[in-house]
């Protein structure tokens, strides 16, 4: 009976795949991660020849991951939680999800990099920039202020990613600055810009300002560099320039790490923090793919990018960023969400 | 994107079905059927009650506020002038290259017979990345149509060549010598003895496009599928992706309603049981050079695009070696989940259609046509769904687990596996069980012995529908997938995301190969449907 075997066969595969289920042994951490998948890797195997820990590693968008933990609760297999953002974290901090970071951790980044609460602790920086090709627009046309960016001349020409966590810290600091009603007037401005070139994320827009089909687009730095990487300088036409000095739009984001509450592992939690702000681990990043700026006071960045003390940043605050809501709904208003 | 519109809901098939298994209405219903068929159907409607759990606790003022944004009407928009050009274009290049392949005196036919059928094998994500990283040109609405079309049109290719061949050549002959014309007979008679096929086909496209989302995410074209994936990454609420998937499940709704309104009207009619001969084919005369060149350019341009543009970005890449070892072990994952999937579909799927075909009745069409339903659902919204309620009722037994990832799958592609095994069903006729009954065999050992190897062939297409479609599948996996595994899709997806085409490159090609030997499978099995059905009788 060549069918019935078939079945049987078939049934020891189920049995297989079911088996590989679910793993959590004492000396291990599951680390949820939005983070650049190859840099956090790199992080990853380092602490585990560093303490003999096994991680394992979710990768996935930071906010759904974020939202996953939340809806997770307290059955949440995560241990610790790495984002590429703040809002986040603070998202998740509103929800009283996160345990407390150990203040020896804290202590080695500025105090104005982590959670003002002590919930998650900074790990390393990035800074907004205008991405553009030359080809398409003379740096000389460029905005100055993100402000610009709704004005009617860059019809057809901008590429915007509003569902990007690096995009809603922009919005936030406008709506702080101007207020909600100005705000929606000038992302309604931005969407009317982009026209159709509205992009899952700043991939999309670093790869469509490169190839032309838009002219410039609002990226965090770190992307231009990476992607460099990846196609070869003699394939990146696109080039980054700054905003005017304090700008509105010229807006530094963190990326960060906490311990989940419900972590049945603690310790190890509060290990991988630790090592996340430790010279070792910010080396680490510095040389990295992903081109972020370390933090901890000592490491230097990549020589190829201008250092993150020469930057002339806005004043928006952690604080004031918050967990990205009012974006989110301005965004919505704006018909870009 | 594997499915298959092949034969059981369409006209031409049902006259034969009906009279090799007339649903006997003085047996009684098998209760052991009906109670298998009604679980089923439970597992399948847990997506929809969540939507609805999830609509009730934010509140119907909150759902209708968030259906009621300006972005609504631009998703609303770009999903229906999407889906209504796609689905009529794939109707029209199927049409006319299955006509072309069966009908007419096209040399090389049995060279393009399998060349236009392979596209089927290589997933919509694979498509958009080959023709997306080559050129600037495919984006948005535009390059959505055109990836799209290349992808989906043999899933209407498929059937329609299946139901050409089956067609009853007299009807022409007898149109012919009553003076129509040979285009008049061709819109008059021969596309009219396919349209029920063309029509199933097409409806398959439709509600494929409504649940794309890794192909039109490359292609930076927004629909309700890729916003309801966005809306999860942009603002942690399951609510406002719910809220969403609402409007897709109504879209989903009419379409499959329109289908019964338009499948139920007509019928047709043949002379006789072995109506279907060789017939003699038409001449191409003056056509046969342009006809021959459009097959080169649909083969190039389906085929060729894809496949190329993959091959030249795993030798044109820059730095990062190839994984050798997480694509073994992306493979293995791979293989195991969608075998697994396979297997557990297709376990599901058999009492529905046993219960269906053999007994009939008004219970049975509402928990066919309902399962259809969820094709349209995203594969996100599954998972979101699953997991709520392991949450909820389970306290997170068996999440993140691949369990649980398999029943995702299962739930999803379970219309296929139906399609796959309801179509053998309908060709097994009951009198062989009931010969085997009355021979003095008790009911466990008739099933065993006697109607799984009768449906054999229908399992295995099942088998192979679902491998296909959960080898390919994105959304669900993404969320459900066990933490620290990747599969083929997966992986693809992260480093085509980060842009890195160079190490994108090789899972395509592997998804490609693995893909190829199951849709073979499937091809074959449609294409000998009806030689099965005259045999049978």
């Amino acid at each position: 009976m060549r069918v019935t075997a078939l079945v049987i066969a078939l049934a020891a595969v189920v049995g297989v795949a079911v088996g590989c289920g679910s793993s959590g042994s004492a000396n291990s951490l599951t680390l949820y991660s939005g983070q650049h998948v190859q840099t956090t890797a790199d992080l990853v195997r380092a602490f585990e020849q560093a303490t003999g820990i096994t991680v394992n590693t979710r990768s996935a968008n930071e906010d759904t991951l974020a939202a996953q933990i939340s809806t997770e609760g307290s059955n949440s297999p995560a241990d610790a939680f790495y984002t590429e953002n703040s809002p986040a974290l603070e998202y998740l901090q509103g929800k009283g999800l996160l345990s407390p970071v150990l203040p020896s951790t804290l202590a080695k980044v500025p105090a104005k990099y982590s959670s003002p609460h002590g919930d998650w602790v900074g790990v390393s920086a990035r800074a907004s920039v205008i991405i553009f090709n030359p080809s398409r627009i003379s740096p000389s046309k460029l905005p100055t202020s993100v402000m610009q960016l709704s004005d009617p001349k860059y019809k057809d020409q901008l590429a915007v990613a509003p569902s990007e966590t690096d995009f809603q810290p922009i919005v936030t600091s406008v709506a702080k600055t101007y207020g909600n009603t100005a705000a929606v007037s000038w992302l309604k401005g931005i969407a009317a810009n982009a026209g159709g070139r509205v992009y899952p994320d700043n991939e999309t827009v670093v790869n469509e300002v490169n190839r032309g089909s838009a002219a410039l687009g609002v990226i965090n730095q770190y992307y231009w560099y990476r992607i460099r990487d990846e196609i070869g300088a003699s394939n990146m036409h696109a080039k980054i320039a700054d905003f005017a000095p304090n700008d509105v739009g010229y807006v530094i984001d963190v990326s960060g790490a906490g311990a989940l509450k419900s972590s049945s592992h603690q310790a190890n939690a509060q290990r991988f923090l630790a090592f996340l702000v430790s010279p070792q681990a910010q080396k680490i990043i510095a040389d990295s793919q992903s081109y972020e700026y370390p933090i901890a006071p000592g490491v230097a960045a990549s020589p190829k990018e201008v250092p993150l003390s020469q930057l002339q940043p806005n004043s928006v605050s952690i604080a004031d960023l918050g967990d990205g809501s009012t974006a989110v709904s301005l965004l919505r208003q704006a018909g870009l969400l | 994107m594997a499915t298959l519109a092949a034969g059981p809901g369409t006209p031409e098939h049902r006259a034969p079905a009906q009279r090799a298994v007339a649903p006997n209405r003085r047996r009684p219903p098998s209760w052991i059927l009906l109670a298998l068929s009604l679980g089923v159907a439970i597992i399948l409607a847990a997506p929809l009650v969540f939507l609805l759990i999830e609509a009730r606790d934010s509140g119907w003022s909150t759902v209708w506020q968030l259906i009621w944004r300006p972005l609504t009407w631009t998703l609303l928009w770009n999903t229906i002038r999407l889906t209504v050009v796609v689905t009529v274009l794939c109707a029209i290049v199927g049409t006319l290259a299955a006509w072309c392949v069966e009908c007419t005196d096209l040399p090389f036919r049995r060279v393009w017979a399998v060349l236009v059928v392979i596209p089927f094998a290589i997933p919509d994500f694979v498509v958009s990345f080959g023709w997306a990283s080559l050129s600037t040109w495919v984006q948005g609405f535009r390059g959505a149509v055109l990836v799209m079309t290349l992808a989906v049109y043999p899933l209407v290719y498929l059937p329609v060549a299946a139901a050409f061949r089956s067609a009853d050549p007299g009807q022409e002959e007898a149109a012919r010598s009553l003076g129509l014309g040979r285009v008049q007979t061709f819109v008059r008679v021969t596309l009219r003895q396919a349209r029920g096929a063309i029509l199933g086909g097409s409806i398959l496209v439709t509600l494929i496009i409504l649940a794309e989302y890794g192909a039109f995410e490359i292609l930076g074209y927004q629909t309700f599928t890729t916003e309801i994936f966005t809306e999860l990454q942009s603002s942690f609420s399951v609510a406002t992706a719910s809220a969403l998937s609402l409007v897709l499940v109504g879209i989903g709704i009419i379409v499959l309603g329109g289908e019964v309104l338009v499948q139920g009207r007509g019928r047709l009619v043949r002379t006789g049981a072995f109506a279907q001969r060789a017939t003699r084919r038409h001449a191409l005369g003056h056509f046969r050079i342009p006809v021959l060149l459009a097959f080169a350019a649909l083969a190039a341009l389906a085929l060729g695009v894809p496949v190329g543009s993959s091959i030249y970005w795993m030798f044109a890449r820059q730095g990062g070696a190839i994984a050798g070892a997480s694509l073994a072990s992306a493979g293995a994952n791979t293989a195991a989940y969608s075998a697994s999937a396979a297997v557990l579909t297709t376990a599901m799927a058999l009492p529905v259609a046993l219960y269906a075909v053999r007994y009939g009745g008004r219970i049975a069409r509402l928990l066919e046509r309902s399962t259809y339903l969820v094709l349209a659902m995203p594969g996100v919204v599954i998972a979101l769904a699953l997991s709520y309620f392991v949450e909820r009722y389970a306290g997170g037994f068996g999440y993140q687990s691949a369990t649980l990832l398999v029943v995702a799958y299962a739930i999803l592609f379970f219309p296929l596996a139906l399609v796959g095994v309801r179509a053998s069903v309908a060709y097994a006729p009951v009198s062989l069980e009931e010969a085997a009954r009355s021979l003095g065999s008790g009911r466990v050992a008739v099933f065993r012995r006697v109607t799984l190897p009768l449906v054999g062939p229908g399992l295995a297409a099942a088998f192979c529908l679902v491998f296909l479609a959960a080898l390919t599948e994105l959304t669900a996996t993404l969320l459900l997938i066990p933490t620290g595994a990747q599969t083929l899709s997966t992986q693809f997806w992260a480093y085509e995301q980060n842009l890195s085409y160079g190490q994108a490159a090789p899972f395509a090609l592997v998804i490609i190969a693995v893909a190829a030997v199951p849709s073979y499978v499937i091809a074959r099995y449609f294409d000998r449907l009806p030689a099965r059905v005259a045999r049978s009788k």
